[in-house]
C-alpha cells in the first residue's frame, strides 16, 4: 500500500536480506530487503512489527533518533504474559517509548487486521473510507505519521498523547473494527467518558 | 492440473448444543464426531481431518485416538490432523500415533503440522511461547528425519538427542503426505517448501485471494531449494444447508456466540452481522449457503489461488449434531460432485 502510494519502502527482519529476498519479490513487489541498520537509516518514518517477546532483546540503539510507529500489541491471550508490559500505569505503547528513549514513537495500525487492509482503504473522500487512530506526544511526529496514514487509504483520528494509545488496544471498542471517522470519534469519546 | 483434485472436510470438535440449546458431554461429542467421520467416508469425502485443541469449547486433545477409531471403521477416506500443533508437542510421537493410525488405515493417515493460533497448549506443556519460533522449526526439523523412516541422529535445543535411534512403527511404503498449515506467516511457506511438504493455507477470514501470492512464493521456494512440485491446499470456515438463507441464519447466532467469547478472551470486538455476511460474500472467507453457493465458492477460489485441495472446515460451537451430519450429507452428496463438474468445464 505504501509502494502504490509512493513511498519508498524497505524491509528489514532480523538476519541477512537474502533470507527474505524470495518472500519480498513475491509478496511486495518494489520492495527493498535490506539490513535492518541501513534500512533504517534511510527511513524517515521506521514502522516496528516485531513479536512482542522479541521486543526485549530488540536493540533500542538502531532506532535512535528516528520517528518510530509502534504497530504492535501487548495481547496476553496471543503473546503470553510478559512482566515488562504489566505496569497498568502506561499505555504498551509507552512502555515502547520508555525504552526507546532516543527514538520518537507513534501508536498506529496496531488497531487493523493485516487481512483487512487492503480491501479497508479507500480514496480520500470515500463515504466508507475506514478510520484509524494515530497518537503520540510529539504533535509533529503524529501529524506526519497521519499523512502517510491517509496517503495510503484511511482516514485518520489524530490523539496528541501516547497515553491516548490506550483507546486502541486490545479490548478497546476501536479495536479491530471498521469504522467511519465519526463513528471511530464517538466510539473513542464513548470510552472516556 | 498436476494433482488430484482432493476435496475434504475439517472439524476442531466443536462443542455441540442437544435439541434443547444444552451443551452435550464431551465424551458425547467425541463419539458424534466417529459417527461423523463414517459419514463422509460413506460419502465419498476424500479427507477426514481433525483440529488439535485444549478447550471446553474444542474439547479435541487427542485427535489421533478418534481418527483411529474412523480408521476401524472405514476403507477409503484419508484421515489426518488439521492441525497438530507440533511446537508443543513431541515430533516422535507425532510420528508415532500417525505412523500407528498409518498401520490401522492401511496407508491414509495425513498429517498437517501447525504452530498453533491458539496458545493454550503451550501452559498446558509447559512450553514458554518466547519459544514459538525455534520450538517449530526444530521439530519441523526432527519431524522431516523422522519421516524418512531409518534410524535417526538429530541433535537440537528443544527435546533430547538421538543417536542413530531406530523409530517405531515404521510405514509400510514410505512416508505419509505432509502439510505444513500457514495461517499468514510467509516464512512457514518457505519452511514447507525447503523440506518439500504440502502446502495448506488456512484462510478464516478476509479476502481469500490475498493468500494467491504465497502459492507462488511455494512454488518459487520449491524450486529454489531443488524440491519438485508439491501441492497446496485450503483450509475454509463454513456450513452447508439447503438453502443461502438457511445456512446463513443456522451459522449466524453460534457465529456470533463463539466470536463475542473469543473476543472477550482476546479482546477484539464481536463481529456485527454486516461483517459476517461480507465474510459470507464472494470475496470473504466463509463458505456458507446452499450445496450450490457454496461449490461455486470453492470452484472459484482453488484455480485463483493455485490449490488443488479444499477442506471444509465445518461446525460452529453450539450447532447440533443433526445439522452437522445434514451438512456433511449435502456436502458429499451435492457440494462435491459439483466442484468436480465445475472445475473439470474449466480445465
Amino acid at each position: 500500500m505504501a509502494i502504490a502510494a509512493g513511498f519508498h519502502v524497505s524491509i528489514a527482519a532480523s538476519g541477512d536480506p537474502e533470507k527474505i529476498a524470495l518472500m519480498t519479490s513475491i509478496l511486495v513487489p518494489g520492495a527493498e530487503p535490506r539490513w535492518a541498520a541501513d534500512a533504517v537509516k534511510d527511513a524517515d518514518i521506521v514502522v516496528l512489527s516485531i513479536p512482542l517477546h522479541k521486543f526485549a532483546s530488540f536493540d533500542p540503539g538502531l532506532v535512535a533518533g528516528k520517528l518510530v510507529v509502534d504497530a504492535m500489541n501487548y495481547w496476553r491471550p496471543v503473546n503470553g504474559v510478559q512482566a515488562m508490559f504489566e505496569d497498568g500505569r502506561y499505555s504498551s505503547s509507552e512502555i515502547v517509548q520508555r525504552r526507546l528513549a532516543r527514538s520518537t514513537v507513534v501508536k498506529t495500525l496496531n488497531h487493523i487486521g493485516y487481512h483487512e487492509m487492503e480491501d479497508d482503504r479507500r480514496p480520500e473522500g470515500s463515504p466508507e473510507r475506514r478510520a484509524l487512530g494515530v497518537a503520540g506526544d510529539d504533535p509533529g511526529a503524529v501529524d506526519a505519521v497521519a499523512e502517510v496514514i491517509e496517503r495510503i487509504g484511511y482516514d485518520t483520528v489524530r490523539l496528541y498523547s501516547l497515553s491516548a494509545g490506550r483507546l486502541l488496544e486490545p479490548g478497546a471498542p476501536v479495536f479491530g473494527v471498521s469504522l467511519r471517522r465519526a463513528e471511530f470519534e464517538l466510539a473513542l469519546h464513548a470510552q472516556v467518558a | 492440473m498436476q494433482f488430484p483434485l482432493v476435496l475434504g472436510l475439517d472439524t476442531f470438535g466443536d462443542r455441540t448444543n442437544d435439541a434443547e440449546g444444552r451443551p452435550i458431554s464431551h465424551a458425547q461429542t467425541i463419539r458424534n464426531l466417529v459417527e461423523q467421520g463414517v459419514l463422509a467416508d460413506q460419502l465419498g469425502v476424500d479427507f477426514f481431518g481433525i483440529g488439535e485443541h485444549h478447550t471446553d469449547d474444542w474439547p479435541l486433545s487427542a485427535a489421533d485416538v478418534v481418527l483411529g477409531a474412523i480408521a476401524a471403521r472405514t476403507k477409503r477416506i484419508h484421515l489426518g490432523s488439521a492441525v497438530t500443533v507440533l511446537s508443543s508437542d513431541d515430533p516422535v510421537r507425532v510420528f508415532q500415533r500417525y505412523s500407528t493410525l498409518n498401520a490401522i488405515s492401511g496407508g491414509r493417515a495425513e498429517v498437517i503440522l501447525g504452530r498453533g493460533s491458539s496458545i493454550d497448549s503451550f501452559p498446558l506443556f509447559g512450553y514458554d511461547l518466547a519459544d514459538y519460533e525455534t520450538l517449530f522449526e526444530e521439530k519441523v526439523n526432527l519431524f522431516a528425519e523422522l519421516l524418512k523412516g531409518g534410524p535417526v541422529s538429530w541433535e537440537g535445543t528443544t527435546r533430547a538427542a538421538l543417536i542413530n535411534q531406530d523409530v517405531v512403527p515404521h510405514t509400510e511404503a514410505g512416508p505419509f503426505p505432509v502439510w505444513i498449515g500457514v495461517g499468514g506467516s510467509p516464512q512457514s511457506v518457505v519452511r514447507a517448501a525447503h523440506y518439500g511438504f504440502n502446502l495448506m493455507l488456512a484462510i478464516i477470514g478476509g479476502n481469500p485471494s490475498r493468500f494467491a501470492p504465497f502459492s507462488r512464493l511455494f512454488d518459487q521456494a520449491l524450486k529454489q531449494f531443488g524440491q519438485t512440485p508439491r501441492p497446496v491446499g485450503v483450509h475454509g470456515p463454513g456450513h452447508v444447508a439447503a438453502t443461502d438463507e438457511n445456512a446463513r441464519e443456522e451459522f449466524w447466532p453460534y457465529y456470533e456466540d463463539v466470536f463475542r467469547r473469543i473476543g472477550k478472551t482476546r479482546g477484539f470486538a464481536t463481529p456485527t452481522k454486516e461483517q459476517f455476511l461480507r465474510e459470507v460474500g464472494l470475496h470473504g472467507a466463509l463458505y456458507i449457503g446452499s450445496p450450490e453457493t457454496v461449490a461455486q465458492k470453492i470452484a472459484a477460489n482453488l484455480p485463483a489461488l493455485g490449490a488443488t485441495r479444499f477442506d471444509l472446515k465445518y461446525g460452529m460451537g453450539g450447532l447440533s449434531h443433526e445439522a452437522l451430519m445434514t451438512n456433511i450429507e449435502l456436502y458429499g452428496t451435492e457440494v462435491i460432485p459439483r466442484v468436480r463438474e465445475l472445475l473439470a468445464s474449466k480445465s
